[in-house]
């Protein structure tokens, strides 16, 4: 084999060459390869779609109703240089912000307390079944004018409306999560020698965490509903004020512009609120999903 | 065996309301003694009412009619110094083995360092050395009936009230579990009320077996194991008198079973 005359010297150097061996590839790469699949593929949808918005915008249907990605661009860009008709953007946010936290938090505190209360009596639970579930019924963002009304155009009027949103979403898991908890493991905490209280706060709000922290994803959400369609109700400051003041004067890319910023701020809370979940919860086994994904 | 029971049941029954509206009879007419350092094994066809007894001494079921009383005095709340270990696991999933033993000292007022002082000590007492730090769902079963144990007799109970404990056990590991229950309880002067359907476990381990009839359960019978302690259960299950006290055991427990069988059979058809 080696001794063919008429095989030039490149050609010979790469038959010498060790043929290209599979390696294994390694599981750390092999993820990364997928990771970097999927977002390019998000990225191409997202190109796509702010593209076809913007060219259609440009030839065919009209941007004083449907705008366009670069004059929402521009809309933001002023915002954050200059401000806004209302004000510095950064003011609006924080009012907005703090409407939503304050609901949130009231509004999950509540929940918890009456929905492991409730959980665990089956007296008290009785009795309040029915208007629990009439309060539920009723299309509580319709309160936001109410509130308007009792609390004035200020921020108590909006953490009120996040609040009423917030406790029940949180509540129902709460109570949910305090019915299911295991009775061996309060009879087992029983004998080794919990009092009432003790199984209350070590194996029955512990069962519920679970449950409770599914519903925080949704709650903060509802917060920042509850804020904002308060701020759409009346209000004097915030980016629900801003979105309606940008509706008020035909400005559409001004209510995209506060739709975006409002997104932003919730999927920070998403992530805070999923760091918190990993924390309390990594007693948990993890996620066959997450296992049998490689 | 001793003249003061530390268990004692009189004419106790139980019954419950079923989910169809009608009641349910799980014991009736049940009378028993356990005496203070005797090891009772509970033996009965399956779903007879067996765990129902133990429900009556822990204090978390009150009895129907009839009494239950522990150390003299009627059951009213859970009595001092019970340990009671359940047939499913009841370790909490988000506390670390450690502080899985710990509980039942924090639960009864003890400083968290003290608490945890005590529960190293019978973590390594049950063989789980080294694992204080793990989560129950990173445990095989056998380890997490370590935890189980070992978050009982923490507590240095009394009266042991164990409910087929070992039965989900590959049959090694149960037989390993076993020596290391007699290793722990010896010398601890613990009243032991044993349940179980396996009737070689019963034997193995006890001082005594009380054989249940078909439910609603009653105490059939009861037969004294005069086997040499200390034993060693997987040896022991070979020796002539084990056998011996196995056939004796075995033909009035086999009624039981048989009439069980029949009622599951009849429902069946």
């Amino acid at each position: 084999m080696r001794g063919e005359p008429d095989v030039s010297p490149e050609a010979s150097a790469v038959l010498a060459a060790p043929a290209p061996v599979r390696a294994p590839v390694s599981v750390a790469s092999a993820v990364r390869r997928r990771r970097m699949k999927i977002w390019s593929i998000r990225l191409a949808l997202v190109v796509l779609w702010l593209g076809s918005w913007e060219v259609s915008a440009t030839y065919w249907i009209d941007p004083f109703f449907y705008s366009k990605p670069s004059s929402v661009w521009q809309r933001l860009v002023d915002w954050f240089s200059s401000g806004t008709s209302q004000g510095s953007i950064w003011e609006q946010m924080s009012v907005t912000l703090q409407e939503a936290a304050a609901g949130f938090v009231l509004g999950a505190l509540a929940g918890v307390v009456l929905g492991i209360l409730l959980g665990r009596s089956h007296l008290l639970s009785d009795i309040c079944a029915p208007f629990i579930k009439a309060a539920n019924a009723v299309p509580r963002i319709v309160l936001a004018a109410l509130f308007v009304l009792w609390f004035g155009l200020g921020m108590s009027s909006k953490i009120a409306t996040a609040f009423v949103l917030v406790f029940f979403a949180v509540f129902f898991n709460a109570f949910q999560g305090a019915r299911e908890v295991d009775r061996n493991l309060v009879n087992n905490a029983r004998i080794l020698g919990a009092s009432r209280f003790q199984v209350l706060t070590t194996i029955v709000v512990p069962s519920a965490t679970s449950w409770i922290l599914a519903s925080l994803h949704s709650a903060f959400g509802f917060a920042l509903i509850g804020a904002v369609v308060g701020e759409f109700t009346g209000a004097d400051r915030g980016l629900g004020l801003l979105i309606d003041r940008s509706r008020s004067t035909f400005d559409s890319a001004g209510i995209y512009a506060g739709m975006i910023v409002i997104t932003v701020i919730a999927l920070l809370a998403e992530w805070l609120i999923t760091a918190l979940e990993k924390r309390l919860l990594k007693w948990r086994p993890p996620a066959a999903s997450a296992e049998a994904q490689i | 065996m001793s003249e003061d029971p530390v268990i004692e049941l009189r004419g106790a029954s139980k019954r419950f309301r079923s989910g169809s509206g009608g009641v349910h009879t799980a014991v009736r007419d049940l009378t028993m003694t356990v005496a203070r350092g005797e090891f009772v094994a509970v033996v009965g066809p399956t779903g007879c009412g067996k765990s129902t007894t133990l429900s009556l001494v822990s204090g978390l079921e009150p009895p129907s009619d009839g009494e239950a009383l522990v150390a003299g005095r009627p059951v009213d709340g859970i009595p001092d110094g019970i340990g009671y270990m359940f047939q499913n696991d009841a370790v909490l999933p988000w506390r670390s083995v450690l502080d899985n033993v710990a509980a039942g000292p924090r639960y009864r007022g003890e400083a968290k360092a003290a608490a945890r002082e005590k529960a190293r000590d019978w973590v390594a007492r049950v063989g789980l050395g080294g694992f204080e730090s793990y989560y129950p769902h990173q445990l095989s079963g056998g380890m997490r009936k370590r935890v189980a144990l070992a978050q009982t007799l923490v507590n240095e109970p009394s009266i042991l009230l164990m409910d087929e404990p070992f039965s989900a056990l590959d049959v090694q590991t149960r037989a390993l579990m076993q020596d290391e229950l007699l290793r722990l309880w010896s010398g601890s002067n613990a009243a032991v009320i044993f349940v179980t359907h396996d009737l070689e476990e019963a034997i193995a381990l006890a001082d005594r077996v009380l054989v249940m009839t078909a439910g609603p359960a009653t105490v059939k019978a009861s037969f004294d194991v005069p086997l040499a302690r200390p034993r060693d259960v997987e040896e022991i299950r070979l020796t002539a008198e084990f056998l011996e006290i196995y056939r004796e055991i075995w033909e009035s427990l086999k009624e039981e079973v048989e009439e069980t069988r029949a009622r599951g059979a009849g429902r069946v058809a």
